[in-house]
């Protein structure tokens, strides 16, 4: 259990490093360190706080339990073999709401500054993410279906390959948690973290007026939920059966691909006119509903076409 | 000994008349108090028996009369019991700028209502007799009916009391339509005994249906929704409360009771009813991101969470059909688990929404801002209410979501694919419910509590009293209790759940999960605290500094002009939602002929579809109709002998050439 947190700790420091490593390289500058975003977090951590007048107390409590959500959500995750601490029956209804009371306070939070930019901003979260999730939940509800399981462990430990359309089930899968990961991270092509034009940002925006203790816990919080859905494609990729030496050595080759991947499409993709962006994640729930047709027809419940 | 209660409540009740304005609320807290403790104890006796509690009370017609009480109805009684009560604190400090311009029969014609409506909630919940169960079910009707037009010199006010009072009254004949039915196949008589029989020689699904529309009017269900969303935000805010609470909780507890009675034809049922719930959910939920009135949104939000608790019990139904006690209990035990929690949260949200109207005078978040400062501890209830009906953890409305996915999660391994798909369905519809609720919910907060304010009408507010904030803050202890230690909740819902499942041994084995859940929330909890703790300390090494909000560089301009607005953050729901919510604008354009302008207007404001179409419409078209009828009214007596001879004259021509 122990190992699982620790890999998926360490991976959440490194993670937003490689891909801005990557991202330069393409773009062919130098690059920072790739533990520049480490160490920058730190040094938000060692800095002092300025508040607006117009916030309360909500606005400073909100990072601290936005980062405590997430953290508490890394327990729930297995990596491989390592099962997580909290495994119960529907642990991943429970991952995700935990995931969603702490957007629900950084919403919150955002509003509370008073401000249209963050308002904005925090409206396009609430939003995007209520449209992300379904996906989610029917890639979950598919894969407990095919499994005959429904915690996260058991799901990921029995996810046989018998049928070939499994890979396929499990390629689509493993795309879309990559999409879905992509939205929750406030990435392209739904978000530009890089862009410098308030009016369209989304997550960036929403953070604007917080800072030191506080920003730094938003940072650390945005590598934590890579971590967490690079875990989760993982054990996608990885079924728990393999030994732990194939597990340990194959953790961070996946986190890199990932990694890349992420640098890639930030590098090559253009990013949605904002009109677009609801559109294209409905499209990836339509996408998600293949999965779950597919399962049904390999469990043969649906009768095959003639 | 009954008698002796009977006759001292009566007269107990009718002494609120005599008695001076100020001291009239506390005889009716008094009647209140004792009425929960009495049929506190009778819950409690009653509690995990096998057989139901009877109390013989009298003869009617030839009819045994009885209290019958079994743990559906006990744990319906500990609903009412404990919304009432919070309901009945919360309004003396309500109530209080009203005595100075209400005379002292009103103010005691309210408080008497106040307590029929108890009494009258508590005898439904456990007579089974139907001619009593009528009785009180439309003295319930009545009585609310009162209540809701407490505020009578509005007009909307009586538009909407009247409103209630027709749809009561049209659910009302199709409850007794059904009792008919089935008391004529069955020749006994009219009562909840008489469907047993008639479930069992006849196909379920119509009576059923006659049921459902009658009690589902008085739930919410959509289409059947309309009087809900006039009579809520009419009512006086513990009114509200209790209706959305308890109210509507007493058209599930028909459809739960109806459903005790069938053993067969239930998958269609539980198709059915899940289906209306999901639907009622969704919508519900969708048309109450573009309200503005705070009231009003929460009067939708009933209607979302009615659906919640429908697709709880339609699994429930559905596992009964493919007797699966798994699901079965699992939904059951979810969906009115949802009913408690529904109850717990909504009264928090609708009085912290009075305690706001009290301080603001209005009910248009347009107006309001910055209130968290002004109202602190009701900015933090609300949070805690908005948090909870979003189905967020650490709070209670998590816990019957939760119970309610994993009977879906289960049910979709053992069903066939039309089954699988509409489970699916059922699964998704939840997500969504859930992510448009934190949409919402941001939303009514941000404005109404954060950022600044947005008109000068906050400008005199100020925290309400004590006595307002106590029942928020039982309220407050019970949902944050059954969010942490969900596991309490388990056996009292083996129990509900056994009424209609015999093996809720399923619930039980939840309770590895549910310690699961406290856990983990024990642990985020804990992560918070040594975080604050982290912060507490660093904040007094390093400075602080209050600074204005950013203003992309800007600083001159006042906050208050480019903060995010109601209309904006709904914005994106309205344009997706565009059939269903209906959003009109209404203005003049600017004529060209004049040199200086006139005075113009601007309004916009959002329709319901279904009651466009279901109601309004028809009603329209009817009341035109009646109008051109009406040219024979003229008031004119020598007209109206006139309409005397010509019948008479026509009857006997009629007559002499032998039609009739």
């Amino acid at each position: 259990m122990g190992v699982g947190l620790i890999l998926i700790l360490i991976t959440s420091l490194i993670f937003p490093g490689i891909v801005s490593v990557v991202k330069a390289k393409i773009a062919g500058r130098k690059g920072p360190r790739i533990m520049q975003h480490f160490y920058d977090i730190i040094r938000l951590m060692k800095k002092g706080n300025v508040y607006s007048r117009t916030t309360g107390f909500l606005f400073q409590l909100a990072p601290i339990i936005y980062f405590s959500t997430l953290l508490t959500a890394v327990f729930f995750i297995p990596v491989g073999n390592y099962k997580a601490l909290f495994s119960f029956e529907g642990d991943f209804v429970m991952f995700a709401y935990l995931m969603a009371s702490g957007r629900f306070i950084m919403i919150i939070a955002a509003m509370d500054t008073g401000s249209g930019f963050e308002g904005m901003g925090a409206n396009r979260e609430a939003f995007y993410s209520l449209l992300a999730e379904p996906v989610f939940f029917i890639i979950m509800g598919s894969i407990a279906l095919h499994t005959g399981h429904n915690s996260f462990y058991d799901i990921f430990s029995n996810l046989y390959v018998e049928s070939a359309l499994t890979y396929f089930v499990s390629a689509l899968s493993i795309y879309l948690i990559f999409w879905v990961s992509m939205i929750e991270n406030s990435r392209l092509p739904v978000d530009d973290p890089k862009t410098h034009l308030e009016l369209t940002m989304v997550h960036e925006v929403m953070v604007l007026d917080h800072s030191g203790f506080e920003l730094g816990l938003i940072q650390l919080a945005g590598g934590l939920k890579f971590a967490i859905f690079g875990s989760l494609i993982f054990n996608l990729v990885l079924p728990i059966q393999n030994s732990y030496f194939l597990q340990l050595t194959f953790f961070p080759i996946v986190q890199v691909i990932y990694a890349v991947l992420v640098a890639f499409v930030e590098s090559f993709r253009a990013r949605n006119k904002m009109m677009r962006n609801a559109q294209w994640i409905i499209t990836l729930s339509a996408l998600s509903i293949v999965v779950f047709l597919t399962i049904l027809i390999i469990h043969e419940k649906v009768g095959m076409l003639p | 000994m009954k008698e002796m209660i009977f006759i001292t409540l009566i007269t107990l009740s009718l002494g609120i008349f005599a008695l001076p304005k100020r001291s009239q609320y506390y005889l009716m807290l008094g009647i209140q108090v004792f009425l929960a403790a009495l049929t506190g104890y009778l819950m409690y006796l009653s509690f995990n028996r096998i057989e139901p509690l009877q109390i013989y009370l009298f003869d009617l017609f030839g009819n045994d009369v009885s209290l019958v009480i079994d743990s559906l109805s006990a744990f319906f009684i500990f609903v009412i019991n404990i919304t009432v009560l919070t309901g009945a604190l919360y309004a003396k400090g309500y109530l209080k700028p009203y005595l100075r311009d209400k005379t002292r029969l009103e103010m005691a014609w309210h408080y008497f209502n106040f307590l029929i409506l108890h009494i009258s909630l508590l005898m439904v919940t456990m007579l089974r007799e139907g001619i009593s169960f009528l009785v009180f079910w439309e003295l319930m009707s009545v009585s609310v009916f009162f209540l809701i037009i407490f505020e009578s010199d509005k007009q909307e006010n009586k538009d909407a009391g009247i409103k209630f009072l027709i749809q009561m009254h049209v659910a009302f004949y199709f409850i007794i339509a059904a009792f008919i039915i089935c008391s004529i196949a069955t020749g006994q008589n009219i009562g909840f005994e008489s469907l047993e029989q008639y479930f069992k020689d006849y196909p379920a699904f119509p009576v059923f249906l006659l049921f459902f529309i009658g009690f589902g009017i008085k739930a919410g269900f959509i289409p059947l929704h309309t009087w809900l969303i006039h009579a809520h935000p009419s009512a006086p805010s513990h009114i509200s409360g209790i209706m959305s609470g308890v109210i509507i909780k007493m058209g599930i507890y028909g459809i739960v009771r109806v459903l005790t009675y069938i053993h067969s034809y239930l998958m269609p049922i539980g198709v059915f009813i899940l289906l209306i719930s999901i639907i009622s959910g969704i919508f519900g939920v969708t048309i109450a991101i573009v309200q503005h009135d705070y009231k009003k949104l929460l009067a939708y939000h009933s209607i979302e969470n009615i659906g919640i608790i429908g697709i709880g019990i339609g699994i429930g139904v559905m596992g009964l059909a493919i007797n699966n006690p798994v699901l079965a209990s699992l939904g059951f035990a979810g969906g009115l688990l949802h009913v408690l929690n529904h109850a717990l949260f909504k009264s928090l949200l609708f009085y912290t929404a009075g305690s706001i109207y009290q301080q603001t005078h209005t009910r248009n978040i347009e107006n309001l801002g910055g209130l968290m400062k002004k109202m602190p501890a009701t900015a933090v209830f609300f949070l805690l209410g908005a948090a909870a009906i979003s189905g967020l953890p650490p709070f209670n409305g998590f816990i019957s979501e939760f119970l309610i996915y994993t009977g879906l999660f289960k049910s979709l391994m053992v069903s066939d694919s039309i089954l699988s798909v509409t489970l699916l369905a059922g699964i998704v519809a939840l997500a969504v419910i859930g992510g448009l609720a934190v949409f919402c919910f941001t939303k009514v907060f941000s404005i109404i509590f954060l950022g600044t304010a947005r008109s000068d009408k906050t400008r005199h507010s100020h925290e309400v009293r004590r006595s307002m904030l106590f029942p928020k803050f039982i309220i407050a202890v019970f949902i944050i209790t059954i969010g942490i230690l969900p596991f309490l909740m388990l056996r009292p819902m083996s129990f509900v759940a056994g009424v209609f499942v015999d093996d809720t041994s399923s619930l039980i084995n939840m309770a590895g999960t549910m310690s699961g859940i406290s856990l983990s929330l024990s642990l985020l909890l804990i992560f918070i605290g040594i975080l604050l703790l982290i912060k507490s300390k660093l904040s007094k090494v390093r400075h602080t500094d209050i600074g204005s909000t950013w203003g992309c560089a800007y600083t001159g301009s006042d906050p208050a002009l480019h903060q995010y607005s109601a209309t904006s953050y709904a914005e994106y729901i309205v344009m997706k939602a565009k059939i269903l919510v209906g959003v009109k604008k209404h203005f003049r354009y600017l004529t060209k002929e004049k040199i200086f302008p006139s005075e113009s207007y601007f309004k916009t404001g959002s329709s319901d579809v279904f009651e466009d179409n279901l109601v309004s419409r028809p009603a329209g078209g009817l009341l035109s109709f009646m109008e051109k009828i009406a040219v024979f009214q003229t008031g004119n007596i020598q007209h109206y002998l006139l309409y005397a001879i010509v019948f008479v004259i026509v009857i006997s021509i009629i007559s002499i050439f032998g039609i009739i």
